[in-house]
Formats: C-alpha cells, sequence, structure tokens
C-alpha cells in the first residue's frame, strides 16, 4: 500500500533541510532555516524591558514571540499584517519553547521573538520554532535544551514526514492528517498538534517517526550554532 | 591566547560531563541521572574540575565591579539615570559627585544626553546603582566614543591588558572600554585617536585568530607607514 509521494521521497524522508545563524547584525540573536521551499527567519531582542509595564512577571521573564508571514512568501499575495492565524501560531511558538527557556533570572523582562517567513510551503510553523531556537541560544538565553519541531502527516492511511504544500491539500482516501511536533533531542515533547484525524495506534507511530527525524534537524541546528561559533 | 582557540563551542542541552567530582560553573546545571549540561551558548572552559560556559553572543550581562560608559536619560531629585545598554535601569546617585551641587543645579553636573563612564558598584532587585568615586570616572568632554559586540571586550582588553595596552602605546591614546561595548578613545591628535579605532575594530574583526597580538602588531607596522607617507 505503498503512497507515492509528489516528489519521490520516502515515507519517512523530511526535505532537504539548511540553517544558519547570526544572520541580523543588529539582533542580540538570530537564526535561518530552510526546508525544501519554506523559509524561516528568527531575531531574537532582550533580555531587555518590558512595555507595556502592565503585561510585566515581577517573578520571571517574559518570552513573547511574533509570527509573521511576508507578504509574497505565497503565491497568491497574502495581506500583510497580523491575523488569526498569524497570532495563533505566535501563541503556539511560544509554548513550544518556554519548557526550555529559563527566565527565572530576568524578572519584569521580556525577550522577544520575532519570526518572518520569507517562503512558505507548508511546515511553516516548524520552520519558525527551528529558526527561534536557535535565535534564542544565539542570543546567550539560558536554556535547558534546543528544541526541534517537525510535521509528521498522514496522507490516507499512511504515516509521512514534513508534508509539503501539495501534500497538505492531499484529498483521496481518508484525506491528508497534519500532526506538528516539537521536541527536545531527549524525546520530550514540548507541542503537538493535530488537524485531521488519526488512531491511537497511528499516533503513537507517528510521534515514534518524529523522534527519529527531529535527531537529524537537532543535528543541522547544532552544526549551525558550532560553526558561528568557530568564526566559519 | 591560543588556547582560547582551542575551546570547545557548546550549545544548550550538550551533555559537557557526568559524575560527582565536578564543580559546576557558570552555564552549567546538573540533571537528574548526574550529567552536567550547558544552559548557554558559549565556550566551555574548563580547569581544577570546575567546569563553566563562557557566553559568545548575546546582550550584555551587568556584573559587579564592571567599568561601562552609559548615556545620561533622565535626571531625577537625587541623581541620574542611565543607559548602559542592559535591561535594567542603571542609577547614579548625586552623592556620588565630590562636590557640593545645588538640587537645582543637577544638570550643570551632567545633562541628559551626556556621556558618562562609571562603575557598577551594586545590583540589586531595584535596578543597578553605579559609582563614579574613583580614577578615570566621570562625565565624557571629548574624544571618539563608538561602539563594539560587547562580547568581544575581553578579546579587545587582551590577558592582563596586553591588548589594550599593546594599543595605547602604539597611538598614544587614553583608551576607556566600557564592558557593555561601548569604547572611549582621546588622543591629542584627531589622526591618533582614528588609528586607536581602527585597530580596536581590526581586533573585533579578527577576534578568532590565534596569536592575535602579532597580527595587530604587524597591522601597526602596515598602518603606521602608510600613515606617516601622508
Amino acid at each position: 500500500m505503498a503512497i507515492k509521494r509528489e516528489d519521490g521521497r520516502k515515507v519517512d524522508e523530511i526535505r532537504p533541510i539548511s540553517a544558519k545563524v547570526g544572520i541580523i547584525p543588529n539582533a542580540d540573536g538570530s537564526a535561518m532555516y530552510q526546508s525544501g521551499k519554506t523559509i524561516a527567519i528568527a531575531a531574537v531582542y532582550g533580555p531587555r524591558e518590558h512595555h507595556p509595564r502592565n503585561q510585566r512577571n515581577p517573578a520571571k521573564g517574559t518570552l513573547r514571540c511574533d509570527y509573521n508571514m511576508l507578504s509574497f512568501s505565497v503565491t497568491e499575495r497574502i495581506r500583510p499584517g497580523p491575523n488569526r492565524r498569524a497570532t495563533e501560531i505566535s501563541k503556539i511558538t511560544e509554548w513550544a519553547l518556554a519548557p526550555v527557556v529559563m527566565l527565572e533570572d530576568y524578572p519584569g523582562m521580556v525577550v522577544d521573538v520575532h519570526i518572518h517567513m520569507t517562503q512558505a510551503d507548508a511546515g511553516t510553523r516548524c520552520a519558525g520554532i527551528n529558526a527561534a531556537a536557535m535565535a534564542l541560544a544565539h542570543a546567550g538565553i539560558p536554556m535547558k535544551n534546543i528544541v526541534s519541531s517537525i510535521a509528521i502527516g498522514k496522507l490516507d492511511k499512511t504515516i509521512v514526514a514534513d508534508l509539503n504544500k501539495h501534500e497538505e491539500d492531499f484529498e483521496e482516501g481518508e484525506g491528508a492528517t497534519d500532526i506538528p511536533i516539537t521536541m527536545t533531542p531527549d524525546g520530550e515533547i514540548t507541542h503537538i498538534q493535530l488537524d485531521g484525524t488519526i488512531d491511537k495506534e497511528q499516533l503513537k507511530e507517528a510521534i515514534e517517526m518524529a523522534r527519529k527525524v527531529s535527531k537529524e534537524i537537532y543535528e543541522v541546528q547544532k552544526k549551525a550554532l558550532k560553526d558561528v561559533g568557530e568564526g566559519k | 591566547m591560543t588556547e582560547e582557540n582551542q575551546r570547545k563551542v557548546v550549545i544548550p542541552g550538550e551533555v559537557l560531563a557526568k559524575g560527582d567530582e565536578f564543580l559546576l560553573g557558570e552555564g552549567t546545571q546538573k540533571k537528574g541521572n548526574g550529567e552536567i549540561i550547558s544552559i548557554r551558548y558559549g565556550l566551555l572552559e574548563e580547569s581544577n574540575n570546575l567546569i563553566k560556559v563562557i557566553p559568545l553572543s548575546g546582550a550584555y550581562q551587568p556584573r559587579r565591579g564592571n567599568v561601562v560608559i552609559g548615556k545620561v536619560e533622565e535626571i531625577t531629585f537625587n541623581g541620574w539615570v542611565i543607559d548602559i545598554g542592559s535591561a535594567e535601569r542603571a542609577f547614579l546617585s548625586l552623592t556620588e559627585v565630590p562636590r557640593y551641587v545645588n538640587k537645582d543645579g543637577l544638570d550643570e553636573v551632567m545633562d541628559v544626553g551626556d556621556m558618562v563612564t562609571s562603575k557598577i558598584w551594586s545590583i540589586n532587585k531595584r535596578g543597578i546603582d553605579l559609582s563614579i568615586k574613583s580614577r578615570g570616572l566621570g562625565k565624557i568632554d571629548e574624544g571618539i566614543l563608538f561602539n563594539v559586540n560587547p562580547n568581544k571586550v575581553p578579546r579587545v582588553i587582551g590577558k592582563e591588558g596586553s591588548m589594550i595596552n599593546l594599543i595605547k602605546t602604539n597611538t598614544g591614546c587614553n583608551i576607556t572600554v566600557g564592558q557593555n561595548g561601548l569604547i572611549w578613545i582621546k588622543g591629542d591628535l584627531i589622526e591618533d585617536e582614528l588609528l586607536a579605532k581602527n585597530s580596536i575594530l581590526f581586533v573585533t574583526e579578527k577576534s578568532f585568530i590565534s596569536g592575535l597580538t602579532e597580527e595587530v602588531e604587524k597591522w601597526f607596522k602596515e598602518n603606521k607607514i602608510r600613515g606617516d607617507k601622508k
């Protein structure tokens, strides 16, 4: 029952990925993450003074993420600026990163993470989280670990890794299910979403696949960070 | 400074060591299973079983005893609020000024927008307290002021001040390096000041090479000759 993928990938094969750290000189930390045709850039500022003051947390620092899809990132121009979807993904990114960042030493301060999608071809929230994780590390923010994010999908009845836009619109049989998962290299899940239908056994299978492919992403993130640290 | 180049770059979550014989320094944490992990992105330093991670990038982290250069942001009834590039507000108290100051005349000592070199005297919950009760500290009147990456400051100063002393002797300028990345140069000639500035920018650009002091010496030989011919 092998399903043939449009771009000829194996079921557990992700799109070609690349990463670069330190791309924005004015930011305290920055990174780019590319997965196939999806490109995310992240810039981190802070810890800095938290404005507006009424949102300050006197006990610990705040992580504030802003996800933004640029108007030219998709074939049909999208209206720039925040919308319902961008607000949701901003919040999701915050929650995916919050368990690893340690902001206890920065009471009343904020760390701003700005994520821009310059090209979008599905899996943008995962690309954004991957770029943000590298940018946060680059900004010298204390973190328990780096997180890696990947979307696992189900096309009809087959579990596949890293859906692209074409596959996301798959409509045969049971259709496409999209499960973005974020985890640390130790396999601790910090974020999971599900859009579609899937049974318990297959969900377990999907998580196992995420554990496997997130290691590949982690290695790319690690290499990008080490390269910039060694002055390459 | 060659050993600095052999230091390993570590990323958050990376296992540095395992066991009870190690002391945990800055930027490290022990996990439940006894593994010591890094919680910062930086260079690993290990000496006498003490493990620490020195940050490589990011915003300036103020520390007690740091000499910093800042800009007067606001005048309050008993002192000045100074922007030193950190998230916390830094405060310079009126009592730091050795002479009598009229309560209405704070702006005559230092006005909004003036630059000042100061020392971090204490860091507490409310913010940072600054001091100017030391030689070489106080308001800046003239010279060149410019910014470098705060993480490159240790390279500019060098081991026990070797790099900054080399630049000082070669240019004859007075240089104050703020730990927050601001550098103040004051010399007799503007040419000397510019030479000092360019040499510091050269150091920050080439901060990765080993034997940087020799490189800078070479740089001075080349650039000084060019200056003399003019």
